[in-house]
């Protein structure tokens, strides 16, 4: 909440009122209701335009801003109640952040800035540097030490933004329209970079954007924000096939779902199965039976996928009279990971006659994706499908971040956000 | 002190004294403060007698050849040739002593006005209560002919180079309290959000962003409170402060065409010399130095 009569904005938030409602009294009231909780591990994406008060989410967590009602908790800490001296040992020891505009220290050199949140901590200078340059390195920036931020492209200065809050080795990472400032390409490559970083340092991250196709490509969860309330919160594949409001169903329709949706999300269940260690004359009554001309020779068991038998050799097979498939199946069968993305299925279906087999770690047969599933999986979206041309890559670059929006709350798991109203005053 | 006017006060024929009641605030400022007057009247001669005499003792020459070097190192040495020249010149127009009274009395003038402006710029930048207050006191202080401070500081510390210095700071001030509120708020708020971000207290961001980061525009500043105190030690010759001041206005009483053009080149080259090198100091901030690099 901003400006007068904040306690008063609350309490009419809490009897139902809304934001224009109480804007009548001065005051803003910038996050109303956000309740989640974030795990250990996860990346979260805080997700929303231009004053939907995502920006002030964030400030909230580690209590630059101070929610007006609400509690944020980090553990066991109350982040919105806890002293200056008790956020700053937080701050120091916990939870990092990484900004739109970089926010590097002009005046000091690139290891410098990534030392200093260390400086900060106290830690003495050779250690200090030294985490800073193994930082440095990490992000792919290893010999720029010496250098001065003026001297870096955007997404280089983005990169000692990021070696500055890994240095810090707090668990969480708060990523403020991180890669908002960056151009399309660069900005591309800073994602798979995170997401690389991630897998290795496994981090909780929140990461806020205005940029939905970002969003989905990033986040373990996504939050949805509109004018200060979370309107949903649910995996990318959730927002998109199941759109909690008109709004997030406009606002995902122009993402581009075959970068999105993955083969597990549209498979169906393989009617064309047959046990391949059993002999030829039970799949030949099998095909038979279902009239196919082609099946997958899968374990009955463990389901794991063999291959593919033909009905012409299960025919010969039989006439010979041999006891296993083994010898006619075509191990050449295309399958795919069942985390694959449509965009990536649509060359090997293309190549196949039959459909294609959906697998997981352990290539057991868990589906499958006929063309035709897949053709009218991108019908549903076919006004999208010309924007695959840059898939996940600028999306809306429009738009400063956010205006001062208002409350929010955190809770705990590590980091967790639970508001019922409020904001920041 | 109110005396008994206001009732006899006529709405169509105001007549208020405003400038007696200002009289009788300032007579009872004096008695009160009486000792701290004197403690400020003696360290401001003191330390204004030390500067004159540091500047005075050497032989012109040497004090040209030590220009010249400050300015080589802070800026160039075509910078320094221009000093030797330039120097060179008022000695010759004979107003060499009173050109290091003069300088004496801007240094002392004006680092007096930047030691209490730059804090009080700070708390202005920190306070937006005590910037709202600050506000209209800067504006009167900038505003008020600046030979209007001439006659309080006359009675308070009697004729000599102390009122003129008082007068100075006053009158110098206003730039520096204005340029480093300015110049602080002006700090990338994002910038300031990482220190605190990272846990960083106050002071700590105060120190490490804040000022280095606003240190450009505070020398900006700076410059300002200087060029004000040249302007100001000129009339403050008029309350016996002396110095290029005196020779001015000897030379306007005396409607002499040399002696008030001579000392008046004299002052010129000192505003030339100082605006120079402040703004070469200005240049080195480091924040501007490490914009400047390539590879």
């Amino acid at each position: 909440m901003f400006g007068r009569k904040a306690e008063q904005a609350v309490s009419m938030l809490e009897e139902g009122a809304t934001a224009q409602d109480v804007a009548k009294l001065g005051a803003t009231a910038a996050v109303i209701d956000a309740s989640f909780e974030v795990e250990p591990g996860e990346i979260f994406v805080v997700m929303g335009l231009s004053g939907s008060g995502k920006s002030t989410l964030i400030r909230m967590l580690n209590g630059l801003w101070k929610p007006t009602a609400g509690d944020v908790y980090i553990g066991d800490t109350n982040i919105a109640r806890a002293g200056d001296a008790e956020l700053r040992q937080v701050r120091k020891e916990k939870i990092s952040m990484v900004f739109q505009h970089f926010a590097l220290l002009p005046h000091r050199t690139v290891v410098q800035n990534a030392a200093y949140a260390l400086d900060i901590q106290g830690v003495d200078k050779a250690e200090r540097f030294k985490r800073a340059s193994e930082a440095l390195e990490l992000v792919g920036l290893a010999g720029w030490d010496d250098k001065y931020p003026a001297q870096l492209s955007g997404g280089m200065k983005q990169r000692v933004g990021l070696a500055r809050a890994l240095a810090a080795g707090s668990d969480i990472m708060l990523m403020d329209e991180a890669f908002s400032a960056l151009d399309p390409l660069i900005k591309r490559e800073m994602q798979d970079q995170l997401i690389q970083l991630q897998s290795s340092l496994n981090k909780t991250i929140i990461f806020i954007t205005h940029d939905l196709n970002e969003a989905m490509r990033l986040g373990d969860r996504i939050a949805v924000m509109r004018a200060g309330r979370i309107v949903q919160i649910g995996t990318a594949e959730e927002v998109l096939n199941d759109p909690a409001n008109d709004y997030v169903a406009q606002f995902v329709a122009d993402v581009d779902r075959t970068r999105v949706l993955s083969a597990a999300s549209v498979m169906e269940p393989a009617q064309y199965i047959v046990n391949a260690n059993a002999g030829p004359r039970e799949a030949q009554h099998t095909m038979r039976e279902k009239q196919a001309s082609a099946a997958f020779a899968v374990g009955r068991r463990d389901n794991l996928l063999h291959g593919v038998v033909y009905d012409k050799d299960v025919v010969k097979a039989v006439k010979r009279g041999d006891q296993t498939l083994q010898s006619i199946i075509d191990t050449d069968v295309a399958s795919v990971h069942q985390d694959t993305v449509l965009a990536d299925l649509f060359a090997p279906s293309a190549e196949s006659p039959l459909p294609l087999a959906v697998v997981d770690d352990d290539k057991h047969l868990v589906g499958v994706v006929p063309r035709v599933t897949l053709l009218s999986a991108m019908a549903n979206v076919a006004e999208v499908v010309h924007a695959g041309e840059h898939p996940g890559g600028e999306g809306r670059s429009d738009g400063p971040p956010d205006e001062p929006a208002e409350p929010a709350v955190a809770e705990p798991a590590e980091v967790s956000a639970r508001s019922t109203d409020g904001g920041a005053a | 002190m109110i005396r008994a006017e206001s009732e006899s006060f006529d709405p169509l024929d105001p007549d208020l004294e405003v400038g007696q009641w200002i009289a009788d605030a300032f007579d009872w400022f004096l008695d009160t403060f009486d000792p701290i007057i004197d403690v400020v009247e003696t360290a401001l001669q003191t330390g204004y007698d030390a500067l004159f005499d540091l500047l005075s003792a050497p032989p012109f020459l040497v004090m040209i050849v030590i220009f010249a070097a400050l300015g080589w190192i802070a800026r160039s040495w075509q910078f320094a040739v221009f000093t030797v020249v330039a120097f060179y010149l008022i000695a010759a127009m004979g107003q060499w002593d009173r050109s290091m009274d003069t300088l004496s009395l801007i240094l002392l003038a004006a680092a007096i006005a930047t030691i209490l402006a730059i804090p009080l710029g700070i708390w202005a930048a920190k306070s937006s209560t005590v910037s709202q207050m600050v506000r209209p006191v800067l504006d009167f202080m900038q505003t008020m002919p600046a030979m209007v401070y001439l006659i309080p500081t006359l009675f308070a510390f009697g004729i000599g180079q102390v009122p003129g210095i008082v007068s100075t700071v006053i009158f110098a001030m206003p730039p520096g309290v204005r340029f480093t509120e300015l110049a602080i708020r002006q700090v990338d708020a994002e910038v300031v959000e990482a220190g605190q971000a990272f846990g960083a207290a106050p002071g700590r961001i105060l120190r490490q962003i804040q000022l280095p980061l606003a240190l450009p525009t505070i020398m900006a500043g700076i410059n300002q409170v200087i060029m004000l105190s040249l302007s100001m030690v000129v009339l403050a010759a008029l309350v016996g402060a002396g110095g290029l001041g005196g020779e001015v206005v000897g030379g306007l009483n005396g409607l002499s065409i040399p002696r008030g053009s001579e000392a008046g080149l004299a002052v010129v080259v000192l505003a030339i010399y100082l605006d120079r090198i402040v703004a070469a100091l200005a240049d080195r901030a480091p924040v501007v130095r490490a914009s400047r690099v390539r590879d």
